[in-house]
């Protein structure tokens, strides 16, 4: 149960390749935060370094207002989960829950409690003289949580936790954790993931990675409603969000813009005087965008249909852009291949973004 | 005609050989006894298939019966006879009186010291040198010093450890390395190190550790990289040490190898007949089975005895290398 404070923190191989930098962030105590970003992002060495297995480069690492650079793993006060479970083989469940207390000298009863207690927690009572081999991928991953509960950890950090289980099990381990959390309050946890749906399910708040940096910080629906810049905005949500080019043509409490291909957006998000003839990119999300009565933000011709039931996706492919124009239809939408659709979205829902960043935060 | 070239025709012709047969016996199988044509084309094709295996095995299994299975057959009968009383069968009488020979307990107490610290000892230096030179940058180059000696015939191995323990008088210079150093050390006359009962033992048992060591290193190093590494970092982060790491950790998980190495090292143990032949015959109390029944059975041309210790061996080797046989198949699936 604890703050964790990184201060400019870096992290480079063999002095040349740099893979992390100035990475400024506060957790706060009962805080489950989540490290999303592409693959290669850093984020899973990031939590390395908070977990000790990682050396810190530069800048430093606070447990409890207490640097602990040079502090080993084991006495951080750190927990981990591995993505592929790291349980010990050879040892039954309830060895491999108690290695730990038994390594620090506790006594017996206290072992046993608590490995009881994270048993049933966890529901694996029946399992415990069980070898983790004979054990579902779910169940292994419970044991890998089950290690980390009896250490009665600081810091409870997840690397991965559920990218080797199938979609189902994905989903209900997904719900286990948070439920776990809801009864753990007070404790602090850091996740990675890959996933943004496990990011958005299941943080306080999310930090996405990228860039050898942080590119924002927030609550899921911060990032999702109010990203800093394309990267997060593109990042979160899928499919992702649309981008195209034009030049804003009116200023004030709300922003009109010129698009390039000749529509015209409005978004709520206030400029100056002095933007008048800015060029911006205009987001908007493909499940913002409806069917245009007036003013299009876009207009084109459907180029492939996916048609989900719940929702209609429609593709197309304005000429030179590189990535496709979504548009995610409610319900189901007959005939649209080929047809010609007009689109635009609300204005507190239209985002611009000039050299990449939010017109939002100047 | 030049050796070489009688090598290279007998190359040529087994080669050749083996290839011809493959090929001919399939292709008679297949074109003359069941050719796959006619009305019966679908049987035939079957019960091709059903002997071909056998035109494979074949070989084989002529070569092991002819060079293995009889020889033990054989050996069973000889050890059942008495060649001087013109081949009358005299029971167990060769066993009754091998038993009866003191040389006989010697070998076998001597087999079962050799049994006992060879194979720990090969397999637990090799388990060290694994673990020591798995992270090191020269780790490679210190593994094959280490593995060197494996490249060494056993008797020419006993030949340089024979120098090693080599004796000279006392007002001569020691080339012996182990004379060498005890005179350097303080000691007064050098020590005739082989003829020392019972600790001579000892000297020989380290040429077979110093050859087998390389062995179990090489096997035990590859085991070592394939534990997974998040187990040994899961363990650092419950708090394990360096210590509690190798022994909680990573030995338990190749406990089948180290179990694999050791039986195949026993094996080698049971059947140790070269190092003591080279360096001490036998003499000073350092016999072993495998030499004893070379004594009886070349030297003192006696059949019957000599067959029976090759019995006795057998049957110390047998139930190891059925557990070894096991083992192995464990760790390959």
């Amino acid at each position: 149960m604890a703050n964790l404070k990184l201060k400019d923190v870096g992290k480079a191989y063999g002095g040349t390749v740099e893979v992390l930098k100035d990475i400024n962030l506060d957790i706060k105590q009962g805080e489950l935060i989540v490290f999303v970003g592409p693959s290669g992002c850093g984020k899973s060495t990031l939590l390395r370094m908070i977990a000790g297995l990682e050396k810190i480069t530069t800048g430093t690492l606070e447990i409890d207002d207490l640097m602990v650079n040079d502090v080993p793993p084991a006495q951080r006060g750190i927990a981990m989960v591995f993505q592929s479970y790291a349980l010990y083989p050879h040892m039954t469940v309830r060895d491999n829950m108690s290695f730990a207390l038994k390594i620090a000298k506790k006594s017996r009863d206290e072992i046993d409690a608590a490995v009881n207690k994270a048993a049933k927690i966890l529901q694996l009572e029946p399992y415990l003289d069980r070898l983790p081999k004979a054990l579902s991928g779910g169940q292994r991953q419970r044991v890998a949580i089950g290690r980390s509960i009896v250490r009665d950890p600081k810091v409870y950090l997840f690397d991965e936790p559920l990218s080797n289980l199938d979609a189902a099990l994905r989903v209900a381990t997904r719900i286990e954790i948070a439920q776990l959390k809801e009864s753990m309050p007070e404790s602090t946890m850091v996740y990675v993931t890959h996933d943004q749906v496990e990011a958005m399910t299941l943080a306080s708040r999310i930090v996405v990675l990228a860039n050898k940096g942080i590119a924002q910080v927030g609550s899921p629906l911060d990032l999702y409603e109010r990203p800093e810049n394309e990267f997060v905005a593109q990042f979160i949500g899928s499919p992702a969000m649309n981008l195209l080019p034009g030049e804003i043509i009116g200023t004030g409490a709300q922003t009109t813009v010129k698009m390039a291909d000749g529509g015209t957006a409005v978004s709520n998000v206030p400029t100056t005087d002095a933007d008048m003839g800015l060029a911006v990119n205009v987001g908007a999300r493909p499940e913002d965008m409806v069917a245009a009565e007036g003013n299009a933000l876009f207009e084109g011709k459907v180029n492939i249909v996916e048609a989900l039931g719940e929702v209609t996706v429609l593709y197309f492919e304005p000429a030179g852009a590189a990535d496709p124009v979504i548009a995610k239809l409610p319900g189901i939408q007959h005939d649209m291949r080929g047809k010609s659709v007009r689109l635009t979205a609300d204005p507190s829902k239209v985002h611009l973004f000039s050299n990449g960043q939010s017109l939002l935060y100047r | 005609m030049h050796p070489a070239i009688q090598g290279i025709i007998t190359i040529v012709l087994g080669v050749g050989g083996c290839v011809g047969y493959f090929y001919f016996s399939n292709l008679i199988l297949d074109k003359v006894i069941f050719p796959a044509s006619g009305s019966n084309i679908g049987r035939n094709i079957n019960r091709a298939n059903l002997i071909r295996p056998w035109l494979f095995l074949g070989p084989a299994f002529l070569a092991l019966g002819l060079y293995l299975a009889y020889p033990v057959y054989e050996t069973m009968r000889l050890s059942l006879i008495d060649r001087d009383a013109g081949n009358a069968f005299v029971g167990l009488a060769n066993y009754k009186q091998m038993v009866g020979e003191p040389k006989f307990w010697e070998a076998l107490r001597n087999n079962f010291l050799w049994l006992l610290i060879v194979p720990a000892a090969a397999t637990a230096f090799g388990l060290l040198a694994a673990q020591l030179t798995d992270r090191i940058s020269w780790g490679n180059l210190a593994k094959s010093l280490i593995f060197m000696p494996m490249a060494i015939s056993f008797v020419g191995a006993g030949v340089i450890w024979k120098l090693v323990y080599e004796t000279r008088p006392a007002d001569a210079e020691q080339i012996g390395i182990l004379n060498a150093l005890y005179i350097y050390f303080g000691g007064t006359d050098p020590q005739t190190w082989l003829t020392i009962p019972f600790w001579n033992n000892f000297f020989l048992m380290i040429v077979l550790v110093w050859i087998q060591t390389g062995f179990a290193m090489v096997i035990l190093s590859a085991a070592i990289r394939g534990i997974p590494e998040d187990t040994i970092e899961a363990a650092i982060i419950d708090g394990a040490g360096p210590f509690q790491i190798f022994f909680k950790i990573k030995v338990p998980q190749i406990m089948g190898t180290i179990l694999v190495v050791w039986t195949t090292v026993t094996l080698v143990v049971l059947k140790v007949f070269d190092i003591v032949f080279a360096m001490t015959n036998g003499q000073w109390e350092t016999q072993v089975l495998a030499n004893y029944m070379f004594d009886k059975l070349f030297r003192a041309n006696d059949w019957g005895i000599g067959s029976a210790s090759a019995m006795v061996i057998m049957l110390l080797v047998t139930p190891i290398l059925v557990w070894n046989v096991v083992n192995a198949r464990r760790e390959l699936r």
